[in-house]
């Protein structure tokens, strides 16, 4: 069965900041921010129908700067977080701040779709984030299914914890965490644990990756070289609440069971060059995805140490009915660890992939030079997770 | 006496006589025209006959010459004679002739009388002599009458007296056999004061084989009361002659032979055969187990003491003994039937402990010294078990004896095999030392020099350290050894053993440690010196192409004379090697394209590129990394061939950089810069990038320098390009990372396999720059090219 042929969208600047609509859960929305000194930035509203393959976009004009990183909030499908780089006095500053967009940008984009770039509607800023004493932002995590009133923002050495109160138009820090020693050290990276009742906090600063208690605001963990090089992200495990994925500049995926953090459970090296995405599939643990610097998206099978570890269970009779032939010399082959598929789509360096939250099937992956591509799990795969 | 001297005479005259010629020519000489001396001649020659002397005179005869004209001679012919005299002479030689004839013819008659007169008075003397006889004869006839008459008398006499006689010589032939039986008698009645002396002389054998003499005789007579006195008496004695035996068998501290002897003593004596062999067997146990303690307590206190003197001790001492045991056992006991089987028991029983504590002994032998040892030892102990063999044919004891000799054989070269490794892991730490020092001392210029020297020197211990293994090992396949010929030794020990478990493994293990270097290296942030990874990188090379199959070939020379079983073939090691030697390199480029990295990487991070002052110099870092690059690049030369590079045009010296920059970069800024087409700003470089080839990064690299060097700068000016990419710039730091773009381009192309790959990897970086600049005014292309030709 011929697999959908991938679906490419380009935007006019270069980005590097892409987040699905995690509140939304029917239709297939992407939000990408762009990076531009000269113009004004903006945020695309991605929305894919899956039955025509046919992208629709709508813009929304950032105007503070270019967005470095975008967070959509779990409850409200308008709310979302962008952290940006501004430029004030000869000196570029990052700011984080909480957004909402217009009520009617939907209707606007339906009606006159040429209108959109020329005359966008801007974003409304609900509150910003921001706190001087604590150095410029890096990312800004929304509490995982949570009500939408809490975000973590990661600003230099410090991890903010912020109550985002009357509508969300007023930030509060509740707590702090500081990351102490030697350097100037800096969170890169972070990703709020979905298991513990969401109190768990990821981190990655250079090499390592610390967790730690929101509770109490103290380390719990800290895996010292996790990569050889800079770790670029993280990712938990969405059924499994002691598996966490990471990736960085050492070419190299690896996935740590956080009670044991002396060696990685599991270590891919598929990727040319550094590695600065990777996410779990939302439903389906064993399938991660990958995006490098070396142009390439990959998605992993990761049996062996999913939540699945021997798929379903499928019997002979079942497969011998069901599909050609094709389908059941996969099936009767031991499941194994394998890289599914490496998508070439793009020919710069891919910062970011994201899975839908609507289709757990369907991923879209993001190169520097703009160009946004939405791909699906072959189905062969897919059948054989479902079957 | 008188007949030889008649016919010798006639002899003796031949000479002088020309008519005395005799012999058997008879009728040669009756030509001649005188009977008389003719008939002389007959009965001369008769006589002769009669004497046998015929054969003299014949020899005498034969010098004679046929000469018809020789006057002595047998043919002489008068006639010839006379006509030859009468031909040759004179006259008066011929009277004188004539005169000297008639003067010989007399005297020979005058002799002739002599002679005959002599014979005559001869025949009247003897004539004489037998009538003498003839008279004396008959006297002694009378005499001998008498003789015989008086012999019949005697004969008459002789018989009347044995008559006589008989009677008493009869009565002296009984009282000779009741002498000797009252000897036996006096026998039997000292027999157990006898018994006793010997008793207390302990001379049990003697006692022994007197009361074997006796016994059947007491036996026999045992009705009659004296006798069963005397049996009751030796009984009691024999008693208490084997209760010392037995004793004496109990106490056990008397040697094997003492030992045997008095189970000898007490078969003879009717002991019951099983009890002894129980007794017997557990003496000689308890005393072996002595000896075995022994074993147990010199191996204790001295583990590291010589193999070879403890395994000879135990040898010579337990095994001889134990051969000791079973042979006399057998020689004891050989009439029973179901001893044998305690004798297997026994032997086994022992042998296993033996067996243990050798065994034991064999694995304290951890030291690979001298290997010659413990296979003399290990091959002395498997003869004497061979001996043990060949006493007691069915026994597992020898087997086991070889089963021990190859598990020591195995555990060997195992040992062998850890020696190996560790010897190649201390080679390699002290490569590490070499490589660390100089670079100490003299800032990293003179350590890459000896980096062939280094490989050369690593490789060729190494080489030699398997070989001296395998000569080690090859001593227990050796022809003199006798374990040598077991199948074992000859098949599997070979290729299972030394090819596969030793040589083989070690090849594998050198891959192993080669990709563990790859591997725990790059999490712990390098701790393996890049050199030391190229060098490994070119060793494992090396073994892809020549050395694997150089030991195979060794070891199959000296240890596989048929292929028995399946053994790893050279290709796959090879391919390991080759594999190794891939990752090596692979990660050789990645250390030393991540080190570089880190120098870009810190440097554009932790600059202010916003407020940054107008451009002078090209920044010290970028020197660096051209100074870097060009000793990786002399580092590699030195292990890798040049390798091939596409073609260059002719002058790819910063002139056409300069061209092509200042060309279309300008175009390219400009393109992107003008505020009213947004939307072109990705389509030169998107236009351009799906024409060029996708890059990869951290990709494989060929085995020659130019492939190294491309992987090492397209990791770098990578890396640039990602840290240009997350920073933002003002104009003068997008003109200062031109400035170090044409910089590193000047220089960097030399190394590269495709210059284009450079010139596009640095146009990324200045059109991200430029990309990421708030003020994007590039610099003019003549300045930029000034300060790069200062420096």
């Amino acid at each position: 069965m011929e697999d959908d042929a991938p679906v490419i969208y380009g935007l006019e600047f270069q980005a590097r900041a892409l987040s699905a609509q995690t509140a939304e859960t029917d239709a297939i929305r992407f939000l990408v921010g762009t990076q531009s000194l000269k113009f004004d930035n903006q945020i695309h509203i991605i929305d894919f129908d899956d039955e025509n393959n046919i992208i629709n976009k709508n813009v929304l004009l950032h105007q503070a700067g270019e967005i470095w990183h975008i967070g959509a909030s779990p409850a409200d499908k308008a709310v979302l977080t962008t952290c940006y780089n501004k430029t004030c006095d000869s000196r570029v500053v990052s700011c984080a701040a909480v957004w909402r967009m217009p009520s009617d940008w939907e209707t606007g984009s339906h009606e006159s779709p040429d209108d959109t770039a020329h005359n966008p509607q801007t974003l409304e800023l609900l509150c910003h984030l921001n706190d001087s004493a604590h150095g410029n932002a890096a990312c800004v995590l929304w509490e995982p299914m949570g009500d939408g009133k809490r975000v973590i923002s990661l600003a230099d050495n410090h991890a903010l914890l912020w109550d985002l109160q009357e509508s969300s138009t007023q930030a509060v820090v509740s707590n702090t965490a500081t990351l102490e020693g030697k350097g100037q050290l800096k969170f890169t990276s972070g990703k709020w644990s979905p298991h513990h009742n969401c109190s768990q906090l990821a981190t990655a600063n250079d090499t390592a990756i610390r967790g730690w208690d929101l509770r109490t605001m103290s380390q719990i963990y800290c895996i010292e070289n996790a990569h050889g090089q800079l770790v670029r992200d993280l990712d938990f495990n969405p059924n499994r609440q002691y598996y966490l994925a990471s990736c960085g500049d050492d070419c190299k995926v690896k996935f740590w069971d956080v009670r044991n953090i002396q060696e990685p459970v599991k270590s891919l090296e598929e990727h040319s060059h550094w590695v600065w995405s990777v996410r779990y599939n939302h439903s389906h643990d064993q399938l991660v995805l990958t995006a490098s610097s070396d142009s390439r998206l990959i998605l992993s099978n990761m049996v062996s140490i999913s939540s699945e570890p021997f798929g379903h269970l499928v019997d002979d009779e079942e497969l011998s009915e069901g599909e050609d032939n094709h389908q059941d010399d996969k099936g009767k082959e031991p499941l194994k660890d394998s890289v599914v598929s490496t998508y070439e789509e793009h020919e710069d360096s891919v910062y970011a992939a994201e899975w839908s939250s609507a289709d757990p099937w369907l991923f879209a992956s993001l190169s520097y030079d703009g160009r946004l591509v939405i791909n699906r799990v072959p189905r062969a795969l897919k059948y054989r997770i479902l079957l | 006496m008188t007949c030889h001297r008649i016919g010798h005479t006639p002899g003796n005259s031949n000479d002088l006589s020309p008519l005395g010629m005799d012999g058997e020519a008879d009728e040669t000489v009756a030509v001649g025209d005188d009977c008389v001396p003719g008939r002389r001649r007959r009965v001369h020659g008769m006589l002769k006959l009669y004497y046998g002397l015929n054969e003299e005179g014949k020899a005498a005869e034969e010098s004679e010459s046929l000469d018809p004209c020789d006057i002595n001679g047998p043919h002489f012919d008068p006639e010839l004679y006379l006509n030859k005299l009468r031909r040759e002479c004179s006259l008066a030689e011929l009277m004188d002739q004539e005169t000297c004839m008639v003067k010989q013819i007399r005297s020979l008659d005058s002799d002739m009388q002599t002679l005959v007169y002599e014979n005559y008075n001869k025949f009247i003397s003897a004539t004489d002599t037998i009538r003498k006889m003839k008279n004396d004869f008959k006297k002694m006839e009378d005499e001998m009458d008498c003789l015989s008459a008086n012999m019949a008398a005697i004969t008459e006499f002789s018989a009347s007296i044995s008559g006589t006689l008989q009677d008493q010589h009869t009565q002296i032939t009984k009282l000779s056999g009741v002498h000797t039986l009252l000897r036996k008698l006096q026998f039997l009645f000292e027999l157990p004061a006898r018994l006793n002396k010997c008793l207390e002389l302990q001379a049990y054998a003697q006692a022994v084989s007197s009361h074997r003499r006796a016994r059947c005789v007491l036996q026999q007579y045992s009705h009659l009361p004296s006798f069963k006195g005397i049996q009751d008496d030796c009984h009691a004695i024999m008693d208490k002659l084997a209760q010392e035996l037995r004793q004496k068998f109990r106490d056990g501290g008397s040697s094997a032979k003492d030992l045997s002897e008095c189970v000898e003593l007490l078969l003879q004596l009717d002991e019951p055969a099983e009890e002894l062999c129980d007794k017997f067997l557990s003496h000689a146990r308890s005393r072996l187990e002595s000896d075995l303690q022994g074993l147990e307590a010199e191996i204790r206190p001295y583990p590291s003491a010589a193999k070879d003197a403890s395994a000879r001790r135990g040898c010579n001492e337990f095994v001889s003994s134990l051969c000791l045991v079973i042979t006399s056992y057998q020689e004891l006991f050989i009439n029973h039937a179901q001893t044998g089987e305690l004798l297997h028991a026994f032997v086994d029983n022992l042998a296993a402990r033996y067996f243990s504590l050798v065994e034991r002994r064999i694995q304290e032998e951890k030291s690979v010294g001298d290997n010659s040892l413990l296979v003399r030892a290990l091959d002395r102990f498997h003869r004497r078990l061979q001996a043990v063999a060949k006493l007691l044919p069915g026994s597992a004891v020898p087997n086991k004896g070889t089963e021990i000799v190859i598990r020591a054989a195995t555990e060997r070269v195992k040992q062998y095999l850890s020696a190996l490794q560790s010897f190649y892991m201390d080679s390699l730490t002290d490569v590490r030392q070499a490589l660390a020092t100089p670079r100490l001392s003299v800032a990293g210029r003179d350590a890459p020099n000896s980096l062939p020297e280094l490989l050369s020197s690593l490789s060729a211990s190494i080489l030699n350290q398997i070989k001296s293994v395998l000569a080690s090992v090859h001593l227990f396949t050796a022809k003199d050894i006798t374990f040598s010929n077991k199948p074992y030794f000859k098949g599997e020990f070979c290729s299972q053993g030394v090819r596969e478990s030793l040589v083989v493994s070690f090849i594998k293990f050198v891959c192993q440690s080669s990709r563990h270097f790859c591997e725990s290296a790059g999490d712990k942030g390098g701790s393996t010196p890049p050199a030391l990874l190229l060098l490994l990188s070119r060793l494992c090379l090396d073994y892809e192409t020549s050395t694997i199959s150089y030991i195979l070939t060794l070891t199959d020379e000296q240890f596989l004379d048929q292929h028995h079983s399946p053994v790893t073939p050279v290709t796959t090691l090879c391919a390991e090697a080759k594999e190794a030697a891939q990752k090596l390199l692979n990660h050789y480029v990645k250390v030393q394209g991540l080190i570089i990295s880190q120098m870009l990487r810190k440097s554009v991070e932790t600059r202010d590129w916003v407020n940054t002052i107008e451009p002078r110099n090209v920044r010290a870092v970028m020197k660096r990394v051209v100074e870097d690059t060009t000793s990786i690049d002399v580092q590699v030369g030195l292990l890798y061939e040049e390798g091939v590079r596409k073609a260059h045009s002719s002058d790819s010296s910063k002139r056409t950089f300069s061209v092509y920059s200042s060309s279309r970069q300008q175009a390219r800024y400009a393109a992107s810069y003008t505020p009213s087409a947004p939307m072109d700003t990705n389509l030169l470089s998107n236009i351009h990038k799906l024409f060029s080839e996708r890059i990869d990064i951290f990709s494989s690299v060929e085995f020659n320098k130019v492939s190294v060097m491309t992987g090492i700068i397209k990791i770098s000016l990578k890396t640039f390009l990602e840290c240009v990419r997350l920073r933002t710039f003002g104009r003068y730091g997008l003109q200062q990372i031109q400035v170090d773009c044409h910089y590193l381009q000047m220089y960097l192309w030399r190394f590269v396999s495709d210059e284009n790959l450079v010139h596009f990897l640095l146009d990324e970086i200045v059109g991200s720059s430029a990309h990421r600049c708030l003020d994007p005014a590039p610099m003019e292309q003549s300045v930029i090219e000034v300060i790069c030709e200062r420096g």
